[in-house]
């Protein structure tokens, strides 16, 4: 075994004093990390790591050096190299990337939110680069990352046709009206729990809808009524307000979310959360035919250095046909805008400036409030989890594997993800918990 | 769309926020409500259904201000089971609900579980019934003993009996033997917040008959000793840094152990609530004889406190101080009703000073605290059922302590508690012990 106390005729034992808190937190909750007790003016390394579901290693690192104290705080003093530089508190999370040796193509995903995805975090002597298995650390401090809140539940939906999960904030004896969510994400299909598991940690009822299936004895679902049913499954739950139900989207989601804020009959959304989206899509003959405007336009994918797939160009130039994009001026209600500027599946900005420019010409653009994101990429998650620039992807219409490019750097989409996730959450407060002024003077 | 109101109830639901929503015990947490109308009444409501299945409650009167915001961190309780400024009030001034059994007290037996905590807000400002009211938010805070990555091993070797809690990552790490009171039995909670923090921290059982091998429940010396070996050796503890932690009776064995035993060579000591007055040539069972002798009742609760005074001025009858040989940490309740810990803590100081080693000595003093000198955060009790472990009976014990002031003093000592020990187990850069103060 490997000696991990540093001994030498000038120097005393290293034992330094490692703190990380909080030892258990939310995925979106920021950490404080402190080495104390190393000499004065010393290099060390803090370094995390991660067992994934799918077994692979994610890691990330940053040299610091002591100050005269012997002190390193992370919130405070800066990394001079590693996976993230600078004064940077939650870069030992966000810039993860695949161990050495590692699948090519990963993307960090936690599907069963029930457990905690577990960081180790660790100081090393000196400033390491590699190898960090092959040496025992100084210290290390075990972490919890959670997508769920104490007390909140998990509900399995199986309603006839309707596939999702219901997540509540906690309460047993019916706190409550709450807000609602209904959570679409992409193309990529599945059902992906993880952004409902966190809504309802911060007091939504969010429900995870699954409407293009990756099981083979199950069809997608991508009519217009599916979503409307899916809706009102979160709308006429007992405890969630009716009037307080907001459509959140990201990428395939957003555009399904525009559409039926636009066109739906049925259900009116109080607000939308529109993340990486397009208002571009065929609207007389809905998603169903959207792998058929793919096929169309298969010429226009590009392809960068490595062999990654851009899909951004399909939709380019934004058409100006009205029949092949939402009418943006039905909106009426408020909408926020999620952009990251170096999307490279979706043509994001593009899009971002067409329907802004609807919107001003139909005198709703009030209802708009747009983030544009510079070093971002398409896949603008809640904050502080990896962000890959490049990711295996499974094309449904076609059944093929590629490696998708969604674009992004690591400091400026991990930036956007945390302040984006932020205006987010206030937006969905603002809108969703009416106004003191709306509220009816009730009799307490 | 309109819609008629036609409830009587705050629509929509205000939002409770409390954060860490997973802590460990020792943490502070905030806790804000959102949402509310202005100016309006309400209650936080904290719930706790123990381990024994006993209910625990507190709550806190607050009214919004002007953005429908309550903050505990920032805005006083009104009334209720605390008042005032207090951002931990909620968890510190727990008792049991109406209508629970006597003399409760509020310890967690299994560790690798959390405290499950209920913070609910109420309309207006209540003070009972809550169970019968809808709470207008509610959330679960858990409350965890053992950080991530905290082992647990039980201990039955040597002869020894107790269980040893590791800190994450790859050590050896700097140690703990952890002693508590005359209660008996294995008492897990402290060690495993103590492991929590970076040391290694043996929780010993030395007060049952499973200790002793025979029915009079008391061990020799070299009990204690074997204990401290077992620690010394463990491959994942640093040898040389080894202190005792002891409360009540556990911290007068600490005393005794580190002024006669040439094996106990502690770096040294915290000793909470105790007392050096003890027969010095004796072992345990000679000092349970002592403490059986005196005892006297007010209202039917055993108060101790006077059966070991005077102090006594013969040497033979308490621990020679001026021998002690390391720095000692004494965390003395004023109003402690069980030992004479004020008074033993001056006849120590007094002895430390004729001796010569009084610069070892640092003194933690709290007005209106009792003697259980707990980690911070859990309720304080002043009286609590007690089981006499040599007998068997039951008896219902005045431990002391004003739940204010005794919270205070548990949230104070234990930060300093952890200070003194990282600065002895941690800081010190040589190996031969005694350091300056």
């Amino acid at each position: 075994m490997f000696p991990n106390k540093l001994l030498s005729s000038t120097m005393a034992t290293i034992s330094p004093l490692l703190s990380v808190k909080p030892t258990r937190g939310l995925v979106d909750e920021k950490i404080q990390i402190i080495v104390r007790n190393v000499p004065p003016r010393f290099p060390v390394t803090l370094h995390s790591l991660f067992h994934s579901e799918d077994k692979d290693y994610w890691e990330a690192f940053g040299h610091y050096t002591s100050d005269n104290r012997g002190t390193v705080t992370v919130s405070e003093h800066a990394s001079v190299g590693g996976t993230y530089e600078g004064t940077e508190p939650m870069g030992l999370l966000w810039s993860m990337h695949p161990a050495p040796g590692s699948r090519t193509g990963l993307r960090l995903r936690k599907m069963n939110v029930l457990t905690p995805m577990v960081v180790h975090i660790s100081v090393y002597s000196g400033h390491v680069t590699e190898g960090f298995s092959k040496q025992s650390p100084l210290a290390t401090v075990d972490i919890e990352r959670w997508y769920l809140a104490p007390g909140v539940r998990r509900i399995d939906i199986r309603d006839e046709e309707v596939k999702g999960t219901l997540f509540i904030p906690p309460g047993t004896k019916g706190p409550g009206p709450f807000p609602g969510v209904l959570d679409l994400w992409g193309g990529g299909g599945g059902l992906v729990e993880y952004r409902s598991a966190l809504l309802a940690s911060h007091g939504f009822v969010s429900m995870a809808l699954e409407y293009i299936s990756t099981e083979k004895n199950r069809a997608s679902n991508l009519h217009i009524k599916y979503f409307e049913k899916a809706f009102r499954i979160v709308q006429e739950h007992p405890l969630v307000m009716k009037d307080s139900v907001a459509l959140f989207g990201l990428s395939l989601g957003t555009s399904i979310t525009l559409h039926m804020a636009a066109y739906s009959k049925a259900v009116s959304p109080r607000c939308c959360v529109c993340v990486s989206g397009s208002h571009v899509q065929p609207i007389n003959s809905p998603f169903k035919d959207v792998s058929e405007k793919f096929q169309e336009n298969r010429h226009k994918i590009r392809f960068d250095e490595e062999g990654g797939v851009i899909w951004k160009d399909i939709m380019l130039p934004i058409p100006t046909d009205p029949g092949l994009k939402v009418d943006m001026g039905r909106i009426k209600c408020p909408v926020i805008l999620i952009v990251g500027e170096d999307d490279q599946n979706l043509a994001a900005v593009e899009s971002a400036e067409d329907l802004t420019q609807m919107m001003r010409a139909a005198g709703n653009e009030h209802l708009l409030t747009t983030f544009r994101y510079p070093g971002a990429g398409h896949l603008i998650e809640p904050p502080y989890t990896p962000h890959v620039r490049a990711s295996k992807f499974m094309v449904h219409q076609t059944g093929e594997k590629v490696t998708m490019l969604w674009g992004g750097y690591p400091k400026p989409h991990a930036s956007a993800q945390e302040d984006s996730w932020e205006k987010i959450l206030r937006f969905l407060q603002q809108h969703l918990y009416p106004s003191q002024d709306s509220v009816p003077k009730a009799k307490l | 769309m309109s819609r008629k109101v036609d409830r009587v109830i705050i629509s929509p639901s205000p939002l409770l926020l409390i954060h860490p929503s997973r802590g460990l015990i020792d943490e502070k947490f905030s806790v804000i409500v959102q949402h509310l109308p202005p100016f309006i009444e309400i209650t936080l409501h904290a719930l706790i259904h123990s381990d024994d299945g006993d209910l625990w409650e507190a709550f806190g009167h607050y009214v919004s201000d002007a953005t429908g915001l309550v903050n505990v961190d920032s805005n006083a309780s009104l009334g209720g089971t605390y008042d005032g400024l207090e951002p931990m009030g909620l968890l510190w001034s727990m008792r049991p609900v109406p209508g629970s059994r006597l003399g409760l007290r509020l310890r967690k037996k299994e560790v690798n579980t959390p405290v499950v905590v209920t913070i609910s807000v109420y309309r207006g400002h209540m003070g009972q019934g809550f169970n019968e009211q809808t709470a207008l938010a509610s959330v679960v805070a858990e409350r965890w003993y053992m950080a991530p990555g905290v082992r647990r091993l039980d201990i039955t070797e040597a002869g020894v009996t107790g269980t040893l809690f590791l800190p994450s990552g790859p050590g050896p790490f700097p140690a703990l033997l952890d002693l508590w009171g005359g209660g008996g039995g294995l008492v897990e909670y402290r060690s495993a917040l103590l492991a929590s923090h970076g040391f290694a921290s043996l929780a010993l059982e030395y007060m049952t008959p499973r200790t002793s091998g025979d029915s009079t429940s008391h061990v020799g010396n070299e009990y204690f000793e074997a204990a401290f070996t077992l620690l010394k050796q463990h491959p994942q503890v640093c040898g040389d840094r080894i202190a005792i932690v002891g409360l009540s009776f556990g911290a007068s064995v600490a005393l005794g152990m580190a002024v006669y035993s040439t094996v106990i060579q502690p770096r040294c000591l915290v000793c909470v609530s105790c007392s050096h007055v003890q027969p010095v040539k004796g072992s345990l069972s000679d000092v349970f004889a002592d403490i059986s002798k005196y005892v006297h009742n007010i209202e039917n609760r055993v108060i101790w406190r006077d059966l070991l005074l005077p102090i006594p001025t013969d040497p033979t009858k308490k621990v020679d101080m001026g021998k002690l040989p390391c720095p000692v940490l004494l965390i003395v309740g004023e109003d402690d009703q069980n030992w004479p810990a004020t008074e033993s803590a001056e006849d120590m100081k007094q002895m430390m000073e004729k001796a010569g080693n009084s610069h070892l000595l640092t003194t933690l003093s709290y007005p209106g605290t009792g003697h259980l000198i707990e980690p911070p955060y859990s309720p304080h009790v002043r009286v609590s059922n007690f089981m006499m472990t040599q007998t068997r009976q039951k008896i219902l014990v005045l431990w002391g302590g004003d739940t204010a002031p005794h919270s205070h003093a548990q949230e104070d000592s234990w930060k300093k508690t952890i200070t003194f020990l990282e600065e002895h187990l941690y800081r010190t850069t040589s190996v031969t012990s005694q350091s300056q103060l």
